[in-house]
């Protein structure tokens, strides 16, 4: 598992790199926090509640302040990976996997089994274990009990608060980095968590809504009890159902195009957030395989299918026949969806085909078959059944599947062994929108500085999406790959400063040499312009 | 991604007549100047080529090793390409010492006891650690850090502080504060010897030079400048026990000695040869030796005379590429000199980045019409040395360190020949840092401007 040539068996290796006595106590504190979450967990009925809550988030945040202050502040500034490759924790040791074994199990409880949470189990319906430990904070803010949904949030929060601060310290040096953490700790903490609380304080019969997380991420938004919500909650929520329609169609298209689509997956995202700074540590592990990349290329984007077709199946089947219930009908909404398509489509062959070369087959592939399934759709659908399968049926596997198991138990349970983007490489839809913008229609770029590469392999092994950044750094070709996030760390830890994200004009923005800047000018010619 | 075109054009394969007949193309040393190379001519042409190595099955990045110890990536990170890649793009590896190179029959002989016939050969054998005769120099725990091997051994020699107590580097320049750092970063104790009066100070200037001597210590090593090795003791098993100081006669207890004092050309098994050599084979312009159909590329070429500033050996990573990418030309019958563009360079000494575009020599090295202006910003880790010539203000080149500058730019200024004032202020079109990073080419505008001033 490490790479140091004496393998040690035993969980505390003789020479792994080791941790200050400050260092321990800050554990030991964050250990105290989590271990009343645990007996919590195990029904242990604390007698205040808003007390022992307190005191263990309170825990968790001062344990992880205190280690990173130790970690980085007693040392110079400047890159900090030192042993992530021989910490069990950090290179799928024994720790790894067991971290990887709770995670993944407390997102299988938290899905399928709330009630082991505590969810409703009191005598009186009330919360019991851990979810009532959460009342207290969930009363104070929303004037309701908590929910396994309000733990999650909260414990979500907690982590990209507590670890984006020990990502700020870790690069002091690198203001991207820390303006962009700064960023994903107030979207987190304002957008996601605070703000749908407030809003169901003004109006409680608005739908939880996360302003920034966007259909297809937030896969759920057009369903019917959703829109209905929405709809029937007058201008305000007409407003926020309008907002999220533009969100995809508009804003995300024009922010993509100007910035890339970092701006929403390392900046706002909040899947994006956890991953940048609790999943910071476990960057290293995503696989830079060609093979895995090919089995993204293919996961992703079907799922993006998939989740286009059963968006309009879900749509289709609360739309009426008739016209006069409701100008929108299933005839203009289907042929509307298939429309918007195939003008797409056509739009990107004629005038990026060049640039797509052989993909064009696998883009033409995926959009046939998108096509064919919503005119099987439309042509099988009634108001019950999909592709013969009951609707709601569908939709719930969809929400099984994508929402739960890919997304939270895969995505995040396996942090410590796929690396820490998973999801947002194999799974994410709305990666897959934002990145097939990113690619062919953005100014975003990492420029790769002449020929200073020396493949040195950094910038790849610190890549979460793993992308082989230094295939196309030691060509001094630029890196336009639809899966970056531009998080910026291969240009952070590059030794030689070759690395630079920018936003530049299109033109000349994917620059594929032979021969590299520094060698022959006539003979770059000649071998270049071929 | 990693897909070489083949062209399968048989006039490509001008040499001989016979189109079905595959010239064999033999490399020795599967470093950059020779997987470049390879990689260059299968994309040219459809010879067979292989690539004979001792040092490793594949070809890794050697300027990464240090990460490997330092635990930021594994073994097979510094390899730029898959295991797949060689197989897929015919290119052979073979794995063998050469022992002889019989130009007469074209053969190679290994040590293993086998042999390879070429029809040309390429020596791309890089370099090996100088020695220069210290006393217990061939001692256990004592060690280069160039190759793979090296590593190997250190990570024996020094896994942690505890079975190495204290290292002692010998030798002031890139591999030995590289290997400075890497000891930091497990914690071990580290002297690091230093014979010139201040860190690589034949190399840079004087101002540049002295706040790397200040990183250095902030790190907390034992930076001895003006100090030489007198020797190496040996404890009763063979192994290092301490080294003796030359001028003071010090005696510093060690475990380990890195021996960092440069590298020369690795060209020992030539020597029975007909190739000519100096200090590494003798080329020409055109990259050929004395011998017909015999190359030399990368670290162990000696150019018969050095072309412009440059030095007649160069060892270098890019140089190395640079001559790879050059004699894949020549070698599939587009027969061109090796002609190298504006010099340049890069570097990190612990967490200050290094690099240099055009000329900037040392005040030991440098000419008389050779002026610089000298700015260091107050934090200590970022400073930049421009030169021109003095008289007529002609830009020569610049070393910037901590901050970031495009190559791009700078290649074509130099090319222009812009002035020493067009690029200062014009610096910031050069800037290649990370967004939001703070600026400082006003603060550099305006010490120039003064120091015009006061000139």
């Amino acid at each position: 598992m490490s790479n140091k040539i004496n393998h040690s068996m035993s969980l505390a290796k003789p020479d792994a790199l080791d941790i200050t006595t400050k260092q321990k106590v800050a554990l030991a504190i964050g250990i105290t926090g989590l271990f009343i979450l645990t007996l919590a967990l195990l029904n242990t009925n604390f007698p205040n509640k808003a007390l022992f809550l307190t005191l263990s988030l309170g825990f968790i945040i001062i344990g992880t302040v205190i280690y990173s202050r130790e970690a980085y502040l007693t040392k110079l500034e400047g890159i900090k990976n030192d042993g992530q490759w021989f910490k069990s924790i950090s290179s799928r040791g024994v720790w790894g996997w067991i971290l990887g074994l709770v995670l993944t199990s407390f997102y299988i409880v938290l899905y399928f089994y709330p009630k082991y949470l505590g969810l409703r189990q009191g005598v009186d319906g009330g919360n019991t274990g851990l979810i009532s430990l959460f009342d207290p904070l969930s009363q104070l803010l929303s004037g309701r009990n908590a929910s396994q949904w309000f733990v999650y949030g909260t414990l979500y929060t907690l982590a990209i608060l507590a670890f984006g601060y020990k990502f700020i310290l870790k690069y002091r040096h690198n203001r991207y980095q820390q303006i962009r953490t700064v960023s994903v700790m107030f979207f987190q903490l304002g957008f996601a968590f605070l703000i749908p609380e407030f809003m169901y304080v003004m109006n409680n019969d608005l739908p939880y809504y996360d302003l920034k997380s966007i259909w297809p991420l937030n896969y759920y938004l057009f369903d019917e009890w959703s829109v209905n919500a929405f709809l029937s909650n007058g201008n305000i929520g007409l407003a926020l159902l309008v907002f999220g329609i533009l969100s995809i169609f508009v804003i995300t298209p024009i922010l993509t195009y100007k910035f890339g689509k970092r701006f929403y997956c390392s900046w706002v995202c909040g899947c994006g957030g956890l991953a940048e700074t609790a999943g910071d540590s476990f960057r290293h592990l995503s696989s830079k395989k060609i093979s895995a990349w090919k089995l993204e290329r293919w996961l992703v984007h079907s799922v993006l299918v998939f989740s286009v077709v059963m968006t309009t199946a879900m749509v289709y089947t609360y739309l009426g026949y008739d016209k006069n219930d409701f100008w929108l009908t299933r005839d203009v909404f289907i042929s509307f969806i298939i429309g918007f398509l195939t003008l797409v489509f056509v739009s990107v062959m004629y005038f990026k085909r060049q640039e797509l070369g052989k993909d064009a087959r696998a883009g033409a592939i995926g959009f046939f078959i998108t096509i064919v399934l919503l005119l099987i759709l439309h042509f099988t659908g009634t108001t019950e059944h999909v592709f013969y399968i009951k609707s709601g049926a569908l939709r719930s596997a969809y929400g099984i599947y994508i929402g739960s198991i890919f997304s939270g138990v895969i995505g995040t349970g396996f942090y410590p062994i796929l690396g820490n983007r998973a999801w947002c490489r194999f799974g994410c839809p709305m990666a897959a929108i934002l990145g097939f913008q990113q690619r062919l229609f953005s100014k975003f770029r990492i420029t790769t500085n002449g020929g200073q590469c020396i493949s040195c392999g950094n910038c790849s092994n610190s890549c979460e999406m793993g992308i082989d950044v230094r295939h196309y750094a030691q060509k001094g070709e630029n890196i336009v790959r639809s899966s970056c996030v531009g998080c910026g760390i291969c240009s952070a830890v590059c030794p030689r400063g070759v690395l630079k994200l920018e936003n530049d004009s299109m033109k000349g923005r994917i620059n594929p040499t032979e021969i590299l800047l520094g060698n022959d000018v006539n003979l770059m010619d000649l071998v270049n312009q071929k | 991604m990693i897909v070489i075109k083949v062209l399968t054009n048989p006039s490509t394969n001008n040499l001989t007549n016979n189109q079905y007949y595959m010239e064999h193309i033999v490399i020795i040393g599967n470093g950059i100047s020779g997987v470049t190379l390879a990689r260059h001519v299968r994309k040219l042409s459809n010879k067979k080529i292989t690539i004979v190595s001792t040092e490793t099955d594949y070809f890794f990045s050697r300027t990464a090793l240090m990460y490997i110890y330092m635990g930021h990536m594994k073994f097979e990170y510094t390899q730029p390409y898959e295991n797949w890649f060689w197989k897929k793009n015919r290119i052979e590896l073979k794995k063998g010492y050469v022992k002889n190179v019989d130009t007469n029959n074209k053969t190679l002989q290994f040590a293993e006891g086998d042999s390879l016939e070429y029809d040309k050969l390429v020596i791309a054998a890089g370099s090996k650690p100088n020695k220069f005769g210290w006393v217990g120099q061939d001692l256990e725990g004592v060690m280069g850090m160039y190759h793979k091997q090296d590593l190997d051994k250190l990570e024996e020699y020094a896994p942690n502080n505890e079975i190495c107590k204290r290292a002692v580097i010998v030798g002031g320049g890139l591999i030995g504060i590289e290997l400075a750092e890497m000891l930091n970063s497990r914690s071990i104790p580290v002297t690091f010897l230093v014979r010139e009066s201040s860190f690589w100070n034949g190399v840079l200037p004087i101002g540049e030079s002295e706040m790397i001597n200040r990183h250095i210590k902030s790190h907390h090593i034992d930076l001895r400048l003006s100090t030489n090795l007198k020797e190496i003791k040996s404890d009763e098993n063979g192994k290092v026990k301490s080294v003796i100081i030359e001028e003071t006669g010090e005696e510093i207890p060690c475990n380990v000695v890195g021996l960092t004092a440069g590298v020369s050309p690795n060209v020992d098994f030539l020597k029975d040869s007909e190739i000519e050599l100096g200090r590494g084979v003798k080329v020409n312009r055109f990259l050929e030796t004395n011998i017909k159909d015999v190359y030399a590329i990368g670290d162990c070429a000696e150019q018969h005379e050095a072309i412009g500033n440059r030095r007649p050996i160069e060892a270098v990573w890019y140089t190395g590429r640079m001559m790879g990418e050059t004699l894949a030309q020549t070698i599939c019958g587009n027969h061109i000199e090796y002609k190298p563009g504006h010099w340049f360079n890069s570097a990190k000494f612990m967490d200050i980045e290094y690099q240099t575009y055009g000329w900037v020599f040392s005040e030991r090295n440098k000419k008389d019409e050779e002026a610089h202006f000298h700015w260091k910003h107050e934090d200590d880790t970022k400073c930049i040395t421009v030169a021109y010539h003095k008289d007529t203000n002609k830009f020569l080149g610049i070393n910037t360190f901590g901050i970031r500058m495009r190559h791009e730019t700078f290649d074509t200024w130099l090319t222009e020949e812009r002035d020493v004032d067009y690029v200062i202020n014009n610096l910031s079109e050069a800037n290649f840092d990370p967004e939001f990073y703070n600026k400082f080419e006003k603060d550099i505008l305006s010490a120039y401007n003064q120091n015009l001033q006061t000139a």
